[in-house]
C-alpha cells in the first residue's frame, strides 16, 4: 500500500457540464484506490509544480483504471482539463485516509487498531451519502462501496447535474439545488428534511458551509457523521503540515490541536475536526 | 571517484541533504525515496515545546515556486526525541536536526536536550519568515546573530550550522557575523518574504499575508547569496533555494557551496534527492571528476 509517483496513461476525458470533467487514467494505483482517498495530479507545467488534489470517483481495479472528476478551476486544473486519451500524467497516490479507516476510528500510528472492514462495522445500519458540488464525486465511489442501506442526497447549484445518472443506479437519489431549478430549493439538509430523510450514519464531501451543517445535524440526530475535508496542499504526504485542520483534541502526530488533512484525513469524525 | 563532502568533521556519504521543513523527519518520505542514498537528512524545525503553527491557508502556488507560512507547527523536543530521533537511526545518512525557537533561552533549552542524541549535527533556524517573535529577528541584525550564535556555541556539543535569512541588506556581513560567533557551517537560503493576492476576492491567498518564497524560481538569488558567503567566509557553506536536478546542485556547489539541499521539489517529486545523487555522480564521470571536492567554489 505504499505511496509512490508514477506516470500514469489518459484512458479517457469527457466534460460532464461546464467546468466540470471526467478523467480515467490506466494507473497501478487503481487496485489500492478507496472511497474518500485521493490522488495528487501534476501539470507538466514547470511554473505550475505543486500536485493538484483531486478525489477518486471511481475504480475498475481488474483494469487498472482510476476515474476523478474535477472541477477547473484555476490554471493548474485547465491544463489537466486538455489531457487526452494516450497522454501521460505525473500522478502521486494514493493520498489520504479514506471513509473506511475514518469510520473504523483507525490511524497510522496506532499499531494495535486493527482495521475492520467497513461492511462489516455497517452491517444493519443505512449510510445517508451527501454530496455538495464537486465534493460530490467521491460519494460515487463510497456509494457504490457501501452493501448496506444507503440513500443519496446530493446538493448541485443549478438544474445541470453531473453524475447524478450513475448515483441513481445505486438506490433512491434526492437532490437539493441552490435556485430550486431542481428537487429542493435550498441546502442538502433541506433536502433531508423535506423528504424525510432518515439514517443511522452520514458520510458526505462538499463546501465548508455544508459540511458545518452536517456536523450540526449528526450531532442533534445523535448521528455519526464522516466528513471529508479540503485545504491547500503542498507534499501530500504529511510531511509539510500546509494542509491541516483544527481538532477538538490534540493531535496524535504534532500534539497542537491541528491535525494533517493529507494523512489523518481529508477523512473525519465530525465530533474530531473543530471546523 | 570521491563524492564525499566534510562538514566540521561529519563525513557525508554526498552532498546531497534535504531542506528543513520539506522532508519531515525522513518518515513521511521513506516509502517514497531511499535516505540511505542522501548524504544527510535535515529534519524539520523542533522547538522547546509544542507549536501550534498559522492559520490556514499556509500554502499558495506562485509561478514557478510557491509561498508558505507554516509557522513552524512541531510537536517539541520530547516527542521529538522519543519518535522521530529513533526512527533515523535504521539509515546509514546523518541525521542534522533543525532548531528553532522564540527567545535564547529556547533555542537553547532544545539545543542541550539534543547534546546527548544519536544525531551529527545541529541547523539553528534564524531565518523563519513567519513567526512573529524571535526566529527571524535573530537573523537579521550581524549583531544578534553573532550573540546568539556565541551562545549556542557555549552549550552546543554537536557542530553549529546557522541558516541565513536572504531578507537582508547583505548577507556578506551575516556569514561574517555567524563565523564570528563560532558557528562551524552557514547554510542558505532560507525563504524569501512574499506576499500573494486573490485580486476576484480582494483577499490575501495566505492567513498569515506574507509567506516564504522557495522553488526553482528563487534559484538565481540562492546561487548569488551562496557566492557572496563562500566567498567571504572560511567556514563550510551549505547551498539551497530551488535546487531540482543534479545540474542546479553543481552549479551551487561551482558556486562555493560544499553540500547542497533539496526543498521544494521533494513536493514534486519524492525522488528528487536520490536522482540528484546519481546525477553529480554521473556528471563526474562524463566530465572525468576524480573528487567532488574539487569543483566546490570552482567558478572562475
Amino acid at each position: 500500500m505504499s505511496k509512490r509517483k508514477e506516470e500514469a496513461t489518459v484512458y479517457s476525458q469527457e466534460m460532464l457540464t461546464d467546468g466540470i470533467y471526467s478523467l480515467w487514467i490506466e494507473t497501478s494505483m487503481a487496485s489500492q484506490a478507496k472511497a474518500g482517498q485521493f490522488i495528487g495530479v501534476f501539470t507538466g507545467d514547470g511554473t505550475k509544480l505543486l500536485a493538484r488534489p483531486i478525489s477518486i470517483c471511481d475504480v475498475k481495479s481488474d483494469e487498472n483504471l482510476l476515474r476523478m472528476v474535477y472541477r477547473v478551476s484555476g490554471g493548474g486544473t485547465d491544463l489537466i482539463s486538455k489531457l487526452k486519451k494516450g497522454d501521460k500524467v505525473s500522478v502521486i497516490g494514493v493520498l489520504g485516509n479514506g471513509y473506511e479507516k475514518a469510520a473504523c476510528g483507525y490511524n497510522e500510528e496506532s499499531s494495535n487498531c486493527e482495521l475492520i472492514p467497513l461492511n462489516k462495522s455497517l452491517e444493519g445500519k443505512k449510510v445517508i451519502v451527501i454530496g455538495g458540488g464537486i465534493g460530490i464525486p467521491p460519494m460515487l465511489l463510497a456509494a457504490k462501496s457501501l452493501q448496506c442501506e444507503k440513500v443519496m442526497v446530493l446538493g448541485y447549484a443549478n438544474k445541470n447535474t453531473f453524475l447524478k445518472d450513475e448515483f441513481d443506479k445505486l438506490g433512491q437519489v434526492y437532490i437539493s439545488t441552490d435556485d430550486g431549478s431542481l428537487g429542493t430549493k435550498g441546502t442538502v439538509i433541506d433536502a433531508i428534511k423535506e423528504n424525510g430523510v432518515s439514517g443511522d450514519v452520514i458520510f458526505a464531501c462538499g463546501p465548508m458551509p455544508m459540511l458545518r451543517g452536517i456536523k450540526a445535524y449528526a450531532k442533534e440526530h445523535g448521528m455519526k457523521a464522516y466528513i471529508s475535508l479540503e485545504e491547500r496542499m503542498a507534499c501530500g504526504v504529511g510531511a509539510c503540515l500546509g494542509c491541516v485542520t483544527k481538532t477538538v483534541n490534540k493531535d496524535h502526530h504534532t500534539h497542537v490541536n491541528n491535525t494533517r488533512i493529507c494523512v489523518e484525513g481529508p477523512v473525519f469524525d465530525s465530533e474530531v475536526v473543530d471546523i | 571517484m570521491n563524492t564525499k563532502v566534510t562538514i566540521a568533521g561529519v563525513e557525508l556519504k554526498n552532498p546531497v541533504m534535504t531542506a528543513s521543513g520539506t522532508f519531515g523527519s525522513g518518515q513521511e518520505f521513506s516509502e517514497m525515496t531511499d535516505l540511505n542514498k542522501l548524504g544527510a537528512v535535515v529534519t524539520k524545525g523542533v522547538s522547546s515545546v509544542p507549536w501550534p503553527g498559522n492559520p490556514t491557508p499556509r500554502i499558495a502556488e506562485v509561478y514557478g515556486g510557491m509561498l508558505n507560512a507554516i509557522g513552524l507547527q512541531n510537536p517539541g523536543i520530547d516527542v521529538f526525541i522519543e519518535r522521530d530521533i529513533p526512527f533515523l537511526q535504521d539509515y546509514s545518512c546523518k541525521k542534522i536536526v533543525n532548531v528553532c525557537g522564540k527567545t535564547v533561552e529556547e533555542y537553547l533549552a532544545v539545543v542541550e536536550r539534543l547534546n546527548d542524541q544519536p544525531i551529527d549535527m545541529m541547523e539553528i533556524n534564524v531565518s523563519c519568515p513567519n513567526v512573529k517573535e524571535g526566529a527571524l529577528a535573530f537573523g537579521q541584525d550581524a549583531r544578534v546573530l553573532e550573540d546568539v550564535t556565541k551562545k549556542i556555541k557555549a552549550v552546543a556539543k554537536k557542530p553549529i550550522i546557522m541558516k541565513l535569512s536572504p531578507n537582508v541588506t547583505n548577507i556578506k556581513e551575516m556569514g561574517l557575523a555567524a563565523e564570528a560567533g563560532g558557528a562551524n557551517a552557514v547554510s542558505l537560503i532560507n525563504t524569501l518574504m512574499g506576499m500573494k493576492i486573490d485580486i476576484n476576492r480582494k483577499k490575501f491567498v495566505l492567513a498569515n499575508k506574507t509567506g516564504g518564497f522557495s522553488g526553482p524560481a528563487v534559484k538565481p538569488v540562492a546561487v548569488r547569496m551562496v557566492y557572496d558567503v563562500a566567498h567571504t567566509v572560511k567556514i563550510p557553506v551549505i547551498g539551497m533555494g530551488g535546487i531540482a536536478t543534479a545540474e542546479d546542485a553543481i552549479e551551487f556547489m561551482m558556486a562555493g557551496a560544499t553540500a547542497i539541499s533539496v526543498g521544494t521539489m521533494n513536493f514534486v517529486d519524492p525522488e528528487t534527492t536520490s536522482k540528484i545523487a546519481d546525477g553529480i555522480e554521473q556528471f563526474m564521470k562524463d566530465k572525468g571528476i576524480e573528487d567532488i571536492n574539487d569543483i566546490i567554489g570552482c567558478v572562475e
